[in-house]
């Protein structure tokens, strides 16, 4: 029950391609008075081909600091990352080259992910040359229109002449995307993905990696704030709440019959048209005025001197003395649901698990 | 209700005169006292160009083709927004208009302290005393749950929600009638963003302004506004009260829209958004602006754009096929 790590590995679980193990990640701020960012505090997690694991949290919520971790591009300061089962380094050019063509990541901005002085062309050529055993001129050129119609920019043509400014949102994402899947990996990390595309085109995008998700057989870890589209995307999803893993479960479990407060809490806040009652609507006023005593939450602590105790207390509606003090136990609700709060052993008033509409109660 | 904002056929270009580009097209609204209008629309769908030719920000190449704005406020005559004089406008904003941009967080100035920018807004629209101004601004402050010791505090020293509330108050110390709100949480997640909202609607029925509220997330517009303009490629395709927008979208790219927001509850089932690309407004398509990515186009769609025409007393549509489209298909939404 206060087993620290992910679910342990059973006969019937599938291998990870990559793991993170117990990762600590602290951004030195101030080194005479030995002061530092908690950004990431032992957060493990399995990334398995054929699988999205969503990462839902607020803005410094640790989420961005994870992936970077887990694309090497930020050293742990404590645990480690393995992919397939052995320790990644990147220490080394050689060895830098070698994860990066198992493991790619895909950034928010398309705006500022490619590169404006060059054609499509280009961009999609140098992970070919640099990662791909590309034989000749003709090889190469199939090997583009082959990887811009995985992406269903079509026709190819069109496109491959292209500067990234000629393009739209959408479409600059899908050649971030097939620059990415140029080397063939193994992950995929992708940091809000969408988040800055218009909502209308974000479900293809989303279907799309579905897709290549499932013929490919990549393991994706898919980073957002928006947790109803990682409940449509995602397989598992982890909720993350200043820099701390709070919840972990499967996409329907995590947001049907959320555990934790933070989660349900989330998942009150998020505009849902379905509810239409939100904000003591505006369409049916008889519902009367929208309580004031309920709407302050606070905000996200300063990680620089993160609260005692359970990070979530000095927001958490259901906090008692203990959450002060003791760091909240690692709960497992059912085999492949668990959640960090003291709650879940002791319940207390308002506190059950089964409130499937995720009402924070006074 | 009475009319405060009255718009009429309003256009803005961007470009020259050779090659035009239609930023806003024919746009007609009119927005009640005490109401709270949200206005949908994807990146370049000409919503943020709308508010900008009502307040008077727009700048160069940006021109008002043609149309009338007029606003009608508690006090005083009625204003001709679009060519009001300097002090005519100098007198409108603050005072009848405010506005609380993107990014509010970081509209406050940096080097002043918050009481500072609240007396000094007020003392340059009202002859008051400086102790008069400081117990408004305290007020106000108070009205969005900042201490007034605050007051003394510059905006670095306050959290990001109490900067984004403070910016509100602050553009609401001169009383305005309309409150204009651009994407005004897109920087903030959904936690303050609901209690961002909540303190807006609380604040617009204590003190009876009417909001605008801009942005590209229809699921929040459904929960907090009372009617609904949904704009693509320049023109307001749909408008109508929220609800029944929500439950029976006439349009095909409000449909789209609406149908592009996973369910967060109840069963799910594929979504596909919407295929296709936003218009190029440099070059739009012929006839309907959505034409090229609308599921139910027939030839006729291409032939002239159509015009916003009203389905009952409180809806209006722009959209040929209107009243034959085929019945929703409810995917996980009751």
């Amino acid at each position: 029950m206060n087993d620290e790590q992910a679910p342990a590995h059973t006969a019937a679980e599938p291998v990870p391609v990559l793991e993170a193990v117990d990762v600590t990640v602290r951004y030195p701020v101030h080194r005479a008075r030995g002061e530092s960012v908690h950004a990431l505090e032992n957060a493990s997690l399995r990334l398995i081909p054929g699988r999205t694991v969503a990462l839902v949290g607020e803005s410094g919520s640790g989420k961005s600091t994870f992936a970077r971790t887990l694309a090497l591009a930020q050293k742990p300061t404590s645990g480690s990352i393995l992919l397939n089962g052995k320790p990644a380094s990147a220490q080394g050019r050689r060895a830098r080259r070698d994860y990066a063509r198992r493991v790619q990541m895909v950034l928010q901005d398309p705006f500022a992910s490619l590169n404006p002085l060059h054609r499509v062309r280009y961009l999609l050529e140098r992970p070919l040359r640099l990662h791909g055993s590309v034989t000749g001129r003709e090889d190469l050129e199939q090997r583009l229109r082959a990887l811009l119609e995985r992406v269903r920019l079509t026709p190819p043509e069109r496109f491959l002449d292209a500067f990234p400014h000629e393009l739209s949102g959408g479409q600059r994402q899908r050649v971030a995307i097939a620059r990415a899947l140029a080397v063939q990996p193994e992950v995929l990390l992708g940091d809000e993905l969408v988040s800055m595309l218009d909502v209308s085109i974000r479900l293809e995008i989303l279907n799309l990696l579905a897709t290549l998700r499932d013929e490919e057989h990549l393991a994706m870890l898919y980073i957002t704030h928006d947790i109803a589209g990682a409940r449509y995307f995602a397989d598992e999803i982890a909720v993350m709440y200043a820099g701390e893993i709070v919840e972990y479960g499967s996409a329907e479990d995590v947001t049907q019959t959320p555990a934790h407060p933070y989660t349900r809490l989330l998942l009150d806040s998020t505009p849902d048209p379905d509810r239409m009652e939100f904000l003591a609507g505006r369409t049916n006023r008889e519902d009367g005025e929208p309580d004031a005593a309920t709407d302050d939450y606070g905000e996200p602590p300063d990680l620089v001197h993160p609260p005692s105790g359970c990070r979530f207390h000095p927001r958490c509606p259901l906090a008692r003395a203990a959450c002060r003090t003791e760091s909240p136990p690692h709960v497992q609700v059912t085999d492949r649901h668990w959640a960090r709060c003291v709650l879940l052993v002791e319940p207390g008033d308002g506190a059950s698990r089964d409130t499937t509409t995720a009402e924070v109660t006074q | 209700m009475t009319l405060l904002l009255d718009v009429k056929n309003l256009s803005v270009d961007y470009g020259s005169e050779a090659e035009p580009l239609p930023a806003v097209s024919e746009v007609s609204l009119e927005l009640r006292r005490g109401e709270i209008l949200g206005i949908a629309g994807e990146s370049g769908s000409g919503k943020t160009t709308l508010i900008n030719a009502l307040l008077r920000l727009l700048r160069p190449p940006a021109v008002v083709r043609s149309g009338s704005a007029t606003l009608h406020p508690r006090s005083g005559e009625a204003v001709d927004l679009l060519h009001a004089d300097a002090r005519e406008l100098r007198r409108t904003r603050w005072e009848h208009t405010a506005v609380v941009f993107q990014s509010a967080m970081n509209a406050l100035n940096p080097v002043s302290r918050l009481g500072a920018q609240f007396t000094d807004t007020l003392r340059a629209h009202r002859r008051i005393p400086k102790s008069q101004a400081r117990e408004r601004a305290a007020h106000m402050l108070d009205l969005v749950g900042i201490p007034a010791a605050r007051l003394d505090s510059f905006p670095h020293e306050l959290s990001g929600g109490m900067r984004q509330r403070a910016t509100i108050a602050l553009a609401l110390v001169c009383d305005p009638d309309l409150l204009v709100m651009d994407e005004p949480t897109t920087a903030v997640d959904v936690v303050m963003q609901r209690q961002i909202l909540r303190q807006v609607i609380r604040l617009q029925r204590e003190l009876g302004f009417s909001v605008v509220f801009i942005t590209h997330d229809l699921s929040l517009l459904l929960e907090i506004a009372d009617r609904i303009a949904v704009m693509y490629g320049g023109r307001i395709v749909e408008s109508g009260p929220a609800g029944d927008l929500y439950r029976d979208p006439k349009h095909p790219y409000t449909r789209g829209l609406r149908d592009s927001f996973p369910p967060l509850r109840g069963p799910m089932r594929r979504l596909n958004g919407i295929p296709g690309n936003p218009p190029d407004l440099r070059s739009l398509p012929p006839g309907c602006p959505f034409q090229p990515r609308c599921p139910h186009a027939t030839p006729e769609c291409a032939a002239s754009v159509p015009a916003l025409t009203g389905h009952g007393t409180e809806r209006a549509v722009a959209c040929i096929h209107a009243d034959d489209l085929p019945a929703l298909i409810n995917g996980g939404r009751a």
